[in-house]
C-alpha cells in the first residue's frame, strides 16, 4: 500500500510571484477534502511540489477521490519514497515497486530520471539508461518505448527519492477561491449546477440565488436544489444560497404583460435580484447555465434581452455546449441523478405555449412599464425576505 | 391548525397501540422465538394479536402470518401463490386499476414466463363480472383484485367475483388487497371465498412496518423470504413483536363501533361531495353513492395542477394527496384516473381527500372554505 502521494498541479507552476498564494490556498483544500476520509495525512510543500503523505492505515479509494475533485489537482501520483541507500538498493526498490504494482502484465515503460539534488553519483541520462536495462532483466514481462509508453517509471532523487508510475488524473483549473467570487442562478435542471461546477473549476468562489413559486413549487423542489448546491459545494466549498419567493412578482408579470413575454421579462427580474445580491456580497459576476438556442429564453435575442438588465458580467460558461455534453459533465460530477427528479421549477409553471423567440428588447421595456406602478415595491419585498442557507457539502 | 385529510396515505397511531408497542419494546423485549420465559412472554403478545385479527374475519389463527407491509403481503400473495402453482397454469387475472403492490408484481411475473389479463374498469373504477367470467380458463392460477380502489375509493364487486371465480375454475385462487377496505368493510373470506387476504396497519391507526397475509389453510404458498423458519417456515426473520402487537390491537379497534364510525365517515364524505360540487369548476370522480368506500373523495379542479392545490392547501394548514403524480419534466399519469377515463385536464388536476373516523364536520368545513377562497384565484393563474 502507498504512504505518499505527489500532487500535480500544472497552472499554478507558471504564476509567478503570485505562486505561494495558489499553492497555499491548494494546500488547504487538500486539508479540507481529506477531512472526512479515514486516516491522518500531513501535506506539504517542498520545492514547488506538494505531498500528502498517510500516516498509518488509511482509506485509499476515499483519499484518491477526495483529492482528484480538489480543483488545481492536475494529478495525484501515489508513490513510494524511499532512502537514499546506494544506487543499488534503489533498483532492488523500483523493481520490487513494478512487480507488487503490475505483476506479470506486458507493460512498456520508460525511465524519467530527475535530481533536484545535483551531487547524486549520476546524472538523470546515467540512470535512465541503467534502470532500463535492470527493469528489463528483473522483469521479462516489460519492455521499453521511448516514444509512447504506457508508463513512465518516475525516479525523483531528492532528499529522499520518490518512486511513482501512476498517475491519476485529478479536476483541473485552480485552486478556489483564488479568483474571487461569482452569483450563480440556480434553478433545479440539469445545466445550472454545471455551469457552477466550471466557473469554480477556475478558481472562483460560489454564492448562489434560486426562486422559489409558493404553492406553484413545492417544498420537495426546493430541497432539490439545496441537495444540488451541496453536491456542487463538494468541489466549490460551501455555497450560500439565497432562495428568493418569487411567486408575486411572478403572478404580476403574469396579469400585466403580454403572454408570449412571460419567460423573458421574469427572467429579467431573476437578473435583477440576483445582481443585488451578487454585489451586496462582493460578487464579481453571474453565472448562468444558459446555452445558445437550447429553448427559446436562450436564443441570441433572447439572451441579448435578458442581459440588458446587468450591469455585472453574466458568465456563462456552457454557451457553446450541446445539450449531450452538458449532461456528460452533470454525470460526471454527480448532479444529473438529482437534477432529473421531477419536480416543477418555476420558470415553467406558466410558460406560454408559443413564446417569442426573438424578443425586441425596446417592445419588453415598453412592456414592463405596465408593472411599474407595483414592481419596485414586489421586488423590494421579495429582497426582503429572502432565506439564505448555508450549503455544505455533501 | 393542522386538519389531516389523507387518511388513505397513512394514519396516525392511537394511543393504545403506541401504549401497547411501548410495553412489548420496553418491557417484554423478548425474541419469540427463545425458549425462556421471557421469549415466551413475548410470544403471547404474536397470539393475542393474531386472536385479535381472525376475530375481526373469522378465520383461524393459524391462517395468519405477519409482514413487513401491505406490499411484501401483495407480494408474497401473489409471487409465493404463482411460484407453488405454475404446474396447473401460468395465467392470472387482475384489473387495470390495482396498486403498484399488485401491478408491478404482475410486471415481474410476466417477465418470468407468466401470463396476465388486466380486466377493464367502467367509469366509476369497478370491473365486470361478465369480462371476469371470460377471463378465467383452465389454466388461470390466480385472480388478484383489490377491495377498494386507493385512488377513488371504488369497491369491486369482491363476493360476486370470488363466487364467480370458484364456478369458473375451483382451482384457481383468489386474492384481495384489501389496504384500503380492511377497517371500512366487514371481510369474512371465508363467506367471499376469498384465499389470501393482504391487510397493512398503519392505514388503521396501526405502525407502519408491519401487515399480514392471510392464507386459506391447505392454499399451496410458497414462502418468498427465506431464513430460520418462523411462521411455520411461511415468513422467515424475527417477529416485529411490537409492530404485531400493535396492529393486532388496531385491528381490534377498527372494528370496535364499526356501524357508527363507518356511518360517520359516510357522512363526512356526503357532506363534502355536497359542499364541493357547489365551488365552480369542481367535480367529483367516482360514485357519489354509498356504493363508494366511506373514507376517499377523489376531487379535480380542471386548469389548477393536483401539486398546487395540494400545496395550496398545506399552506392553510390541510393535508391532501396529489391524484396523481405528475410534473411537467416527468408526466406520470394515474393509471386508475386514466382507465376510468379522465379526460387530460382532469388527470393533471386532481387531489384525493381522505378520511378517518376521527375527522369532523368543522374540519370538513374549514376546507371547503379554503377551496372556496382557493379556487377562484388559482383558476385565474392557468397556464394559456
Amino acid at each position: 500500500m502507498y504512504q505518499s502521494f505527489l500532487i500535480k498541479y500544472g497552472e499554478i507552476a507558471i504564476k509567478g510571484k503570485n505562486r505561494h498564494l495558489f499553492e497555499d490556498a491548494l494546500v488547504s483544500h487538500l486539508v479540507h477534502a481529506l477531512k472526512p476520509v479515514e486516516g491522518e495525512f500531513d501535506i506539504w510543500k517542498e520545492q514547488g511540489r506538494i505531498y500528502v503523505d498517510a500516516k498509518g492505515d488509511y482509506d485509499y479509494d476515499h483519499a484518491i477521490s477526495a483529492m482528484t475533485k480538489v480543483f488545481g489537482v492536475v494529478g495525484v501520483c501515489p508513490m513510494v519514497q524511499v532512502e537514499d541507500e546506494g544506487y543499488e538498493k534503489l533498483v532492488e526498490e523500483v523493481v520490487k515497486h513494478l512487480k507488487e504494482t503490475y505483476g506479470d502484465k506486458e507493460k512498456t515503460f520508460k525511465v524519467m530520471a530527475r535530481r533536484a539534488r545535483k551531487n547524486y553519483p549520476m546524472n538523470s541520462t546515467e540512470i535512465n539508461m541503467d534502470m532500463g536495462e535492470k527493469i528489463l532483466d528483473a522483469c521479462p514481462n516489460m519492455k521499453v518505448d521511448v516514444h509512447n509508453p504506457d508508463l513512465y517509471v518516475n525516479i525523483e532523487i531528492r532528499q529522499k527519492i520518490n518512486i511513482y508510475t501512476e498517475i491519476i488524473p485529478g479536476p483541473g483549473g485552480m485552486p478556489v477561491g483564488s479568483n474571487g467570487k461569482a452569483m450563480l442562478l440556480l434553478s433545479g435542471g440539469i445545466d445550472s449546477p454545471v455551469a457552477g461546477y466550471m466557473i469554480a473549476k477556475r478558481g472562483v468562489s460560489l454564492e448562489a440565488t434560486y426562486f422559489h413559486a409558493p404553492p406553484y413549487t413545492s417544498e420537495r423542489a426546493k430541497q432539490k436544489v439545496v441537495d444540488l448546491a451541496a453536491i456542487v459545494a463538494r468541489y466549490s466549498g460551501p455555497i450560500t444560497l439565497n432562495v428568493v419567493n418569487f411567486t408575486d412578482i411572478q403572478l404580476e408579470i403574469y396579469q400585466k404583460c403580454p403572454h408570449d413575454e412571460l419567460t423573458i421579462i421574469m427572467r429579467r427580474y431573476m437578473m435583477k435580484i440576483a445582481e443585488h445580491f451578487a454585489k451586496e456580497s462582493n460578487c464579481l459576476g453571474l453565472i448562468t447555465g444558459e446555452s445558445i438556442g437550447q429553448v427559446a429564453s436562450q436564443t441570441m435575442q433572447s439572451l441579448a434581452a435578458t442581459n440588458d438588465v446587468c450591469t455585472l458580467p453574466v458568465y456563462r460558461p456552457l454557451i457553446g455546449f450541446d445539450k449531450q455534453e452538458i449532461v456528460e459533465v452533470s454525470e460526471k460530477i454527480d448532479t444529473y441523478e438529482t437534477s432529473i427528479l421531477p419536480f416543477e421549477d418555476c420558470c415553467t409553471i406558466f410558460v406560454a405555449k408559443h413564446p417569442v423567440t426573438k424578443p425586441n428588447i425596446n417592445v419588453i421595456r415598453r412592456s414592463e412599464l405596465k408593472l411599474q406602478d407595483t414592481i419596485d415595491d414586489l421586488v423590494k419585498t421579495a429582497i426582503e425576505t429572502t432565506e439564505r442557507i448555508v450549503v455544505e457539502a455533501k | 391548525m393542522q386538519i389531516y385529510l389523507d387518511n388513505s396515505a397513512t394514519t396516525q397511531v392511537s394511543e393504545p397501540v403506541l401504549a401497547i408497542m411501548e410495553q412489548a419494546m420496553r418491557v417484554d423485549f423478548g425474541n419469540p422465538s427463545s425458549l425462556h420465559t421471557m421469549g415466551m412472554e413475548a410470544e403471547n403478545y404474536i397470539k393475542k394479536a393474531k386472536t385479535q385479527i381472525v376475530n375481526t374475519l373469522r378465520v383461524q389463527e393459524k391462517e395468519i402470518f405477519f409482514t413487513s407491509c401491505g406490499t411484501e403481503s401483495d407480494n408474497m400473495a401473489i409471487i409465493g401463490s404463482a411460484f407453488a402453482n405454475m404446474r396447473k397454469g401460468k395465467h392470472l387475472i387482475t384489473t387495470a386499476i390495482e396498486h403498484a403492490a399488485v401491478g408491478s408484481t404482475m410486471k415481474f411475473l410476466e417477465e418470468q414466463g407468466f401470463e396476465v389479463t388486466y380486466l377493464p374498469v367502467d367509469e366509476y373504477g369497478v370491473i365486470s363480472l361478465d369480462d371476469l367470467r371470460n377471463a378465467i380458463r383452465e389454466d388461470t392460477i390466480l385472480v388478484s383484485m383489490m377491495y377498494v380502489n386507493n385512488e377513488i375509493g371504488s369497491v369491486m364487486p369482491i363476493h360476486e367475483a370470488g363466487e364467480l371465480i370458484k364456478e369458473c375454475n375451483p382451482d384457481t385462487l383468489f386474492h384481495v388487497d384489501a389496504i384500503q377496505g380492511y377497517g371500512k368493510f366487514k371481510i369474512y373470506p371465508k363467506q367471499d371465498k376469498i384465499d389470501l387476504l393482504a391487510v397493512s396497519g398503519h392505514k388503521i391507526h396501526g405502525p407502519k412496518g408491519v401487515g399480514f397475509l392471510y392464507i386459506k389453510e391447505k392454499t399451496k404458498v410458497k414462502p418468498i423470504i427465506h431464513g430460520g423458519g418462523h411462521q411455520n417456515g411461511m415468513r422467515s426473520g424475527t417477529e416485529n413483536v411490537p409492530g404485531a402487537a400493535g396492529m393486532g390491537l388496531a385491528c381490534e379497534l377498527a372494528y370496535t363501533d364499526f356501524e357508527a364510525k363507518v356511518e360517520h365517515m359516510y357522512a363526512l364524505r356526503e357532506h363534502f361531495i355536497e359542499e364541493a360540487e357547489k365551488i365552480e369548476g369542481v367535480s367529483i370522480n367516482g360514485r357519489k353513492t354509498r356504493e363508494n368506500a366511506p373514507h376517499i373523495v377523489s376531487v379535480s379542479v380542471p386548469g389548477v395542477r393536483s401539486e398546487v392545490l395540494l400545496h395550496s392547501l398545506e399552506d392553510k394548514g390541510i393535508y391532501v394527496s396529489a391524484g396523481s403524480a405528475c410534473s411537467s419534466n416527468k408526466p406520470s399519469v394515474s393509471a386508475t384516473l386514466k382507465a376510468i377515463g379522465l379526460p387530460k385536464e382532469k388527470l393533471e388536476s386532481t387531489v384525493r381527500i381522505s378520511f378517518c373516523e376521527t375527522n369532523t364536520f368543522e374540519e370538513v368545513d374549514a376546507t371547503i372554505a379554503a377551496m372556496k377562497e382557493l379556487i377562484p384565484m388559482l383558476t385565474r393563474f392557468v397556464r394559456r
